[in-house]
């Protein structure tokens, strides 16, 4: 029955002992692997000569390799820009990879000391950039931001981009990561069903309130939101907090300052999705509903409005049925709010960086120039329906409803176009952020629970000497 | 001869072992070593903190959430997924199988044929609160009122996460139930049918005492399971790990601290300390088995 010995020591004090003893002993002799490549990595390209021909002083026959996050937008244009780049210096040789999971690819690569010359870190996986940042993995780029732009003439590379895109990606003071899309989040709704009923689209939340009473009335829920990432209905929340308080409520934010979370445009804003919440305007259900569940919903106008970044219109061309005319609505303002209700929050993503011990850095930075040019981002622009960091790239261009209510918003926000960038400085407050969030909007906790928790967890972090701290 | 004997038997052994040692001890001796330095992921060099990491695991109130919910999966998972195998695989063996018995024992097998995510995935959708087969089984039996929002629900979630655990674990438990009860000797259960016993009293007097090895088994296995659950976690839940840490566990912790937040050093701290949680596990439980083994003479 038993075909073990039922005597047989299984194991034993003696026999554990024994293995861990061997266990530490063997520790010192196997534990130096990862991180050991300290010495002999300082780029190897010391560049060639510069002129206004090469204002970054690309050495002509160093070879480059380009490692492109193949995703929605495809690697295409990535394969454009390095076209052009093998036009300008024949003799490169160009070694291009686009891939999915670009961070599990690259960390080994980092950790080795032999990165490529650019690298598109996004995606799911992507590489944490402030840490990449901390870890002084990542070449200031100040010197391409003010080299001349490469069809532009008389512009600086820097000129040519939308509000905020180098702020995006500055850290500790130097811009160490260019954005090659622009993202702005609002509240989306579709412009036939509106025209159908009657319903204008409103500015301040007193009207949407009303608007949300309207809609409900009519057997549509009001609001649906991607539930199962509470950061959506977070995005539309911290626009309201910055509209009222201004650009000052944002950067107490980001600096990570005492009682920024208890400040009355952000404890307002809170009231309001509470609000939204308590009246029974957030379609049912939608608690645990995934963005796509969600998104779905809303494009068979089960719900009127649903918050999302601009990606939301290539995301859901698939199920979208025709005539549906989805535009981008900015999030509707508090009274005596210090922003205008045009304001909106925008940010670029599709992080192009060129990694410190690149091999050919000035030829990386020489590649950014060319991906950022007038002509490459309107290619983009047209073959993916996003918004491209750099300006005036729509020009001239039949845009889809989305995109163009997108181009529209951004035209119509001018200088005020803002960012948080606690989410990429600190991601574990973006997470206690999310979380609260998702428990006010169910109604779990109230809106001095919500102020607190996340108060405590900002405090948390200022204090925390191992995370690298920013200011803006 | 014996000389060449010695050769062989290296070449035979040396190749293994290198790459047992590369691929096997030397990561897991290099985790050690990384949970007490502050190491990035993505830089070639680490600084030693001490045990500093082990420190604030206990001031990580996201990491205790998820060491509250893998202690109540360890506590719940095992038992009622043994409890249910159990009884199945009594019904299908033993004094008088059911009718159909081995078509079930196929049948019960199947989730163990899919991959978790798979199986997360397909949850998910059940679980989903406006057309999810759950909700609309209920609202079709006229239970509207029993409809939840599953996953949504901080009190509902972590639970309707270990029922696919269990649901998904359950058959293999049954085929390795019934292998053991098959090993029991038909004239005991003979022997406790002309004693009068019935169902109940024969599994309890009969076929439990000598399956206990396989059930001790069981509970070693199931409990590494229980520490671990982070692909359902990941695939199925609202955050994911929540809502608000609901369903948090200790693999999610550390896989978000490496990979999102860039703490290695940090993340292979808390992967230490599982490892020491799932030996001390396999330790107390095998321990525990051996000190009540029935002796068949």
């Amino acid at each position: 029955m038993n075909p073990e010995n039922p005597h047989r020591p299984y194991p034993t004090r003696r026999s554990l002992l024994k293995t861990a003893g061997a266990a530490a002993a063997g520790v010192p002799l196997l534990a130096a692997c990862v991180t050991n490549s300290g010495d002999g990595d300082e780029p190897a390209d010391t560049g060639g000569a510069k002129s206004t021909e090469n204002p970054l002083g690309v050495r002509a026959d160093a070879p480059l390799e380009v490692v492109v996050f193949k995703g929605g937008y495809g690697d295409e244009y990535a394969i454009k820009a390095e076209a052009k780049y093998t036009e300008k210096y024949p003799q490169a040789k160009i070694d291009h990879k686009g891939l999915q999971k670009v961070g599990e690819a690259m960390q080994p690569r980092f950790v080795a000391g032999n990165p490529p010359d650019v690298v598109d870190n996004t995606g799911a996986g992507r590489l944490d950039m402030a840490t990449l940042v901390s870890a002084k993995q990542v070449t200031d780029l100040a010197e391409l931001l003010d080299a001349p732009a490469f069809d532009q003439p008389g512009k600086k590379v820097r000129d040519t981009l939308l509000p905020g895109v180098v702020d995006d990606g500055t850290f500790g003071g130097s811009p160490v990561a260019l954005n090659f899309t622009y993202t702005v989040w609002g509240v989306w709704y579709s412009k036939s069903l509106f025209a159908e009923r009657g319903w204008i689209y409103p500015t301040t939340w007193a009207d949407m309130l009303a608007l949300c009473e309207t809609i409900k009335k009519a057997g549509i829920a009001p609001w649906t939101y991607q539930g199962k990432y509470p950061e959506y209905i977070n995005d539309p929340l911290l626009t309201m907090a910055a509209k009222a308080g201004g650009l000052d409520l944002v950067k107490a934010v980001d600096n990570l300052q005492p009682d920024a979370w208890k400040q009355p445009g952000l404890t307002q804003a809170a009231e309001a999705f509470a609000e939204l919440a308590g009246k029974g305007y957030l379609m049912s259900g939608s608690e645990a509903l995934s963005h796509t569940e969600a998104q779905a919903a809303w494009c068979q106008k089960k719900a009127a409005f649903i918050p999302c970044g601009s990606w939301l219109e290539s995301e859901q061309k698939d199920v979208t049925p025709a005539g549906f005319d989805m535009v981008l609505g900015t999030v509707p303002a508090l009274p005596a709010a210090k922003m205008p209700v045009t304001a909106v929050q925008a940010a670029s993503s599709e992080s192009y960086l060129v990694p410190a011990k690149a091999k050919n850095v000035a030829g990386g930075q020489e590649y950014l120039r060319i991906l950022f040019s007038l002509a490459s981002a309107k290619d983009f622009a047209q073959a993916n329906s996003t918004l491209p960091a750099v300006a005036g790239a729509t020009e001239g261009l039949t845009l889809s409803s989305g995109l163009g209510s997108v181009r529209d918003a951004v035209t119509a926000a001018g200088p005020d176009a803002f960012n948080y960038r606690f989410r990429t400085w600190y991601a574990p407050l973006a997470k206690a952020i999310d979380d609260a969030t998702g428990e006010l909007v169910n109604r779990r906790i109230s809106v001095a629970d919500w102020s607190t928790r996340i108060q405590k967890a900002s405090d948390a972090l200022a204090k925390d000497s191992t995370v690298v701290k920013y200011t803006r | 001869m014996k000389h060449g004997r010695w050769r062989f038997l290296l070449a035979a052994l040396v190749p293994a072992l290198v790459l047992h040692v590369v691929f096997v001890l030397s990561p897991y001796a290099q985790a050690f070593y990384l949970s007490l330095t502050d190491w990035t992921g993505v830089a070639g060099e680490a600084h030693f903190v001490g045990t500093d990491n082990f420190a604030r695991l206990g001031g990580d109130s996201l990491f205790l959430d998820a060491v509250r919910n893998n202690a109540v999966m360890l506590v719940v998972v095992p038992v009622v997924t043994i409890a249910i195998a159990l009884f199945l695989a009594s019904m299908l063996n033993g004094r008088r199988p059911v009718r159909g018995a081995s078509a079930y024992q196929i049948v019960y097998f199947f989730p163990q044929m899919l991959s978790l995510v798979i199986i997360g995935v397909l949850w998910a959708f059940v679980y989903s609160p406006n057309n999810g087969l759950l909700n609309s089984g209920l609202r079709a039996a006229g239970l509207s009122s029993l409809t939840q929002s599953w996953l949504g629900e901080p009190s509902w979630a972590l639970i309707a996460v270990m029922a696919v655990v269990i649901w998904s674990s359950v058959g293999f438990y049954v085929v390795l139930f019934s292998a053991a009860i098959d090993g029991i000797p038909r004239e005991l259960f003979e022997a406790a049918t002309l004693d009068g016993a019935g169902r109940w009293a024969t599994f309890r007097g009969v076929t439990l005492p000598l399956v206990r090895e396989s059930v001790q088994v069981a509970f070693v296995y199931l409990g590494i399971v229980a520490l671990d659950g982070f692909v359902l976690v990941q695939v199925m839940t609202v955050g994911p790990g929540g809502p608000d840490g609901a369903t948090e566990v200790v693999g999610l912790s550390l896989y978000r601290t490496a990979f999102t937040y860039g703490k290695f050093g940090y993340a292979t701290a808390m992967g230490v300390a599982l490892f020491f949680a799932t030996l001390t596990l396999a330790v107390f439980a095998l321990r525990w088995g051996r000190r009540n083994q029935v002796e068949m003479a």
